[in-house]
Order: structure tokens, then sequence, then C-alpha cells
């Protein structure tokens, strides 16, 4: 890549990973919709602007390091990856389908790139922590950052918690989580399921810092990383708010997107209001 | 094949004894000096778990978790992704016994080489009763794929395993013990991960054994002398990769054989060796271990006779099930 890219072309960027979600869980038949499509202006920054990556050599030294804790939302993952040059677009179709590296919930072993093997809930902080621990306390490699995203009914874990208490006693200020706060779980609104707020607070309480995030604002993502990493002596987190099914009119906000994937027309009908951004730009087939 | 080497107290009436925690709190610690990759978490437990020679030697290599087994493992996940040696340990109740599923994603599919550390495991947890007695762990980790599982029959070997399991490229599982139990090995015997060894030869019966109950099997043998019966011990400390060959050499020569094992023999030793049987060579099988019932309050060595552990017990049912079982022989 030759230099930055422009909060617009990382927009755009953002709406081709959107595109390749929807073909990737059409062509499927299953998986998860609402959560990917969420995370896909927050992981495209990351991946395109954020960290120390290269595609060609996944496992450079001094890299950036990346965990999905919620595993489920890992079509997107791939879909960045796809995007940022880690292997072929087209092995995205291939997704949830047997031989394919692209597992239905993410193997490190399976495809270079991945750093952590996901989909249990509530183990993805805990997986960062590790590996920013030895970063700061064993290597004395103060120069890479851990990050690690996480869903929000997947905080309703307890390890999720002990994680917390690790990472805030041990002041790892390499360690910069992404709490995808959509509001929705399997069994409907978060706050119903099992209240989490106030969040904020929580994690505070648990000696982190804390920032809120609007994560389809690349600007704000921008910020809140510049400013996670100017805290030291304290983990970080950015609770990062989201609409789930973002950017697919009928697939917003609605719970029932969770974990089901769009049948032929609905795939039809959602990537021709991705292609055209929602009327921004001209659809090519149209 | 080279004759094992034997602690000579072994046969007397005051065999050495010593925890295999405590072997294994020297051979972590003299990692620490051969191994700068190797480091140690503990979950509140660090002396219990003898992982205090390696905090006290190499305290910027030791990471207290507090008691948060789930959190254990899966920051050894991370730290192994970083690329350093993590042992976790804590009770084996807790340690497989509460973060089995984490162990699974994160360590074995994950193929990560954490080294999950298990004490006091078994009935000779004593007093602390059923709840602190782990019984269950050789059965939910052997099923696990990548994963290696280690039950050293006494502190010598521990030991040995320790420092073995530093250098085996995969998740391994260690069984570890709180009481005092006899030192049957030098150390000059041999140990390798995935070997089982011939203690001692004999024609009507094969005894194998894992973990602190050989050196009981092992005087059983005098025992069952007395009664007419020569028993083959076979000391299996590795339940996986398990060593088929050594066991099947033996049951070839003797066509019955009795597993000896301080857990449930469902998914044990006991079902290891009942799975070979039905692959390979159907000879007749008695399993000695916990038979679908937990454990229960007690003094450990007390609990070892109470349920059947100590060489009488094994003789006794090795007695009985030599009468009732005749040697299989294959083409009959």
């Amino acid at each position: 890549m030759g230099g930055r890219l422009t909060r617009q072309q990382l927009e755009v960027r953002a709406n081709d990973v959107r595109i390749d979600i929807i073909r990737m869980l059409e062509r499927a038949g299953s998986g998860h919709s609402a959560g990917p499509l969420g995370l896909a202006d927050l992981m495209t920054t990351l991946y395109f602007d954020i960290m120390n990556i290269d595609p060609k050599n996944p496992e450079m030294k001094d890299r950036d390091i990346f965990m999905m804790s919620n595993g489920h939302c890992v079509p997107v993952q791939y879909a960045v990856m796809a995007e940022r040059g880690f292997f072929p677009k087209e092995e995205l179709m291939t997704l949830r389908q047997l031989g394919s590296r692209l597992q239905g919930h993410p193997e490190r072993t399976k495809l270079p790139g991945l750093e952590n093997t996901s989909g249990p809930l509530g183990c993805g902080i805990s997986q960062g922590a590790g590996y920013a621990y030895s970063l700061q306390y064993l290597d004395n490699d103060r120069k890479r950052w851990v990050y690690v995203v996480t869903g929000d009914g997947e905080l309703n874990e307890g390890n999720i918690w002990e994680a917390m208490m690790f990472a805030g006693k041990y002041k790892l200020s390499q360690l910069i989580v992404f709490v995808d706060r959509n509001n929705i779980q399997i069994d409907g609104p978060t706050e119903v399921v099992m209240p989490l707020e106030d969040l904020a607070a929580k994690w505070r309480s648990f000696g982190w810092h804390v920032q809120e995030i609007d994560g389809h604002n690349i600007e704000s993502i921008q910020d809140a990383v510049g400013m996670a990493k100017a805290i030291e002596n304290r983990p970080s987190v950015i609770i990062t708010h989201t609409i789930p099914g973002k950017h697919v009119d009928f697939m917003e906000y609605d719970y029932k997107w969770h974990g089901v994937a769009p049948n032929h027309d609905q795939a039809r009908e959602a990537l021709n209001e991705l292609r055209t951004m929602k009327g921004k730009i001209k659809g090519e087939h149209e | 094949m080279a004759k094992y080497d034997f602690n000579k107290n072994i046969l007397s009436d005051t065999p050495d004894v010593e925890p295999t925690r405590a072997g294994f709190g020297r051979g972590f610690k003299a990692l620490g000096e051969t191994h700068p990759n190797v480091i140690g978490l503990c979950a509140d437990l660090t002396e219990s778990v003898q992982m205090h020679l390696f905090a006290d030697a190499y305290p910027e290599r030791f990471v207290e978790v507090g008691i948060a087994e789930q959190n254990l493992v899966t920051l050894g996940s991370g730290f192994a992704r970083a690329g350093k040696i993590p042992f976790v340990a804590s009770y084996a109740a807790f340690n497989p016994g509460r973060n089995w599923e984490q162990i699974k994603t994160t360590a074995a599919l994950n193929e990560l080489p954490v080294k999950i550390v298990g004490a006091h495991s078994g009935v000779t947890t004593g007093p602390d009763g059923a709840t602190h007695q782990m019984l269950e762990d050789i059965a939910m980790m052997r099923v696990m794929p990548n994963m290696v599982v280690v039950c050293p029959g006494d502190s010598v070997e521990a030991e040995k395993a320790t420092k073995a399991m530093a250098d085996y490229d995969s998740a391994c599982y260690l069984r570890l013990a709180r009481e005092k139990t006899p030192i049957f090995s030098t150390e000059s015997s041999p140990f390798e991960i995935g070997k089982a060894y011939v203690l001692s030869e004999g024609k009507d019966v094969t005894i194998v054994s894992t973990g602190i109950l050989t050196p009981y099997a092992l005087r059983a043998v005098r025992l069952l002398e007395k009664k007419g019966i020569s028993a083959e011990v076979v000391h299996a400390p590795t339940i996986k990769p398990f060593d088929e060959e050594t066991v099947l050499k033996s049951l070839k020569k003797t066509g019955r054989i009795v597993t000896v094992e301080d857990a449930q023999v469902a998914g044990g030793l006991g079902g290891v060796v009942a799975e070979l049987l039905g692959d390979k060579f159907p000879a007749p099988l008695l399993r000695i271990g916990m038979n679908d019932r937990y454990g229960e309050s007690g003094a450990p060595l007390e609990l070892i006779k109470h349920f059947g552990f100590d060489e009488n017990g094994i003789a006794e049912k090795v007695v009985d099930f030599a009468k009732s079982r005749p040697q299989y022989k294959p083409g009959f």
C-alpha cells in the first residue's frame, strides 16, 4: 500500500468488505450476518490503517496482534484479510465448506494471519493479555500492540471478568480491547438477557482506561486508538457502539439476523443497497 | 531390554517416599535455568503445587493469576502464541476440572504448547474430600486431540516428566498428587513421553499401572508369588500417546491383564486398555481404580487401603481374577 488511505477510501473499503460478507454468507448458507456487518468499519480501519502487519509475511516479527474473541463474527475478519491481500478473494466463497481454510469459527492453524482460535466465548481478552504481558514484561518490546475485539453479549462470560482483573492488575498498556457494543445477543437485547450497564463504570473500576465511540465513524476509531496508545500504565477498552447489520436496511437493529445468513433474494437486495452505497453511487448493474 | 533401575528400598517396609508434586517443583525450577522461554502461571496455590521454587528463583518469569482457572489457561494460550512455554498450574479438580473447554479451544485445537499441571489428583488428596479428589481427569484429557497425558509414578519420574514436557512441542497434561508415596525409580531409570516400562517380569498375568499406584502394584508382586501367581508389572506413565507395543508384547505372553490407577476406570487407563483389547487382542481384563463413584474424606493412605489400591488390595483382586478368568490364547 502506498501511504495511508483517506477516510473516504477506508469507507469504500469497508463497503467492499460488507459486500464480501453478504456474498460469503449467502454462499455458505449459514453463519452470522449482523455482527460482521456492524464490525466492518472497525475491522477495515484496523487492518488498513492502524495495525502494523504484512499480508505477505503474516509472522513478521514486529507485527501488531489482532485476536477476535467473538469468533462467530469471523466472516468480517476473513473479508478484511482477503481485501488486504492475505489470501485470494475467491477463497472467501469457500467459507464453512469442507476442506476450507475459512472455518466457521477461526482456527489459527488453518489460515496464516490468524493469531488465535476462538468461538467459544470469553477467551479472547485472556489470550490477548497473555501476549501483551509477554511483550511488556518478558520481551521488553514496547512498540507492538495487541488488539482484541469482543462482543457485548460475550461479556456475560466469567472468563472475561477474570481477564479484566488480570489486565488491570498488571497494567497491560499494550492491550487495547474493543467491545462491539451492538446491544444484541441471541436471546434478545443485552439489557434484557443480562444487563451490562453501567458498562463503562464496570471497566473503569477494574483499572482500565475507557473510551466510548461511534463504531461507524472512522475518524473516531482512529482517534480513540491514538488515545489508547498514549495511555500508559493501564489497559484500554474502547466501547465501540455499532449497529448490527449496518448498511443493510432490513437487517439493521433486528436481532433475528444475529445468527442467520441471507438467502438468494435477501442477498440480492442487500448487495444492491451496498453497491450503490445507499444511492450515493451508481450501482454497477443498474 | 535393559533392566529397569530400581530404588533399592522399594520393597522394604520403609520405602523412600515423597510427593510427585515435589518432583515437579524441582524439575520446573531446573527448567528455569535451562529454558529461558519457560514461564510459570499459578492460580493462588503456588507453594501447594510446588511452583514456589521456580517463582522464588525466577520471579520475573512467574505470573500470579489469582483464583481464576479459566483465565489461567487462556492466558497460557496467549503466552504460548508469543513464543513462551507456559506451565499453568492449579489443583487438578479445577485445572482441567473447571477449564476443559478453554484448554481444548485455546491450547489443543490451537496447537500451542501450553503445559497443564494438575496437582492433588486422586484420592490421596485425602481429608478435603470428593470435591478436591480429581478422578475424572485422565478420561477428560485423553479424549482431546493434540493433548499428551502423563501420570508420573513417583517424584523422581515427575521431575523427568516435567523437563520432558518443556521440550515436547504440544499441549500436555501433567497429573500430580499431594501425598508422599513410595519412590521406585532412580535418576538413571528411563523416562520418555510415550513409553511404558516393564518393571518386573512374569508369565501368568500383566499388571499395567499408571501414576502413584505403580509402587503398590510392584509391591503386590511378592504377595502374588506366595499365591503361586507370576505377575508382570508394566508401568505406563504416559496415558497418551499410549505405548501399545510394550503392553501388547507383555499381554501376548501372559494372556490376561489388570489395570491399576487412582482414577475413574471408565475412560481412564482401564478405558485405554479395554479399547486396546477390543481392537487388537481380546484377553480378559480386570480394571482396578474408581468404579463410577466419588471419593470421600479420610487420611490419604487410609483411603488408598479403603479403595483397595494398596498392595494387599491389588493382590487380592488379582488372585480372584486369575482364578476366574483363564489366560487368552489366540486361535482358541
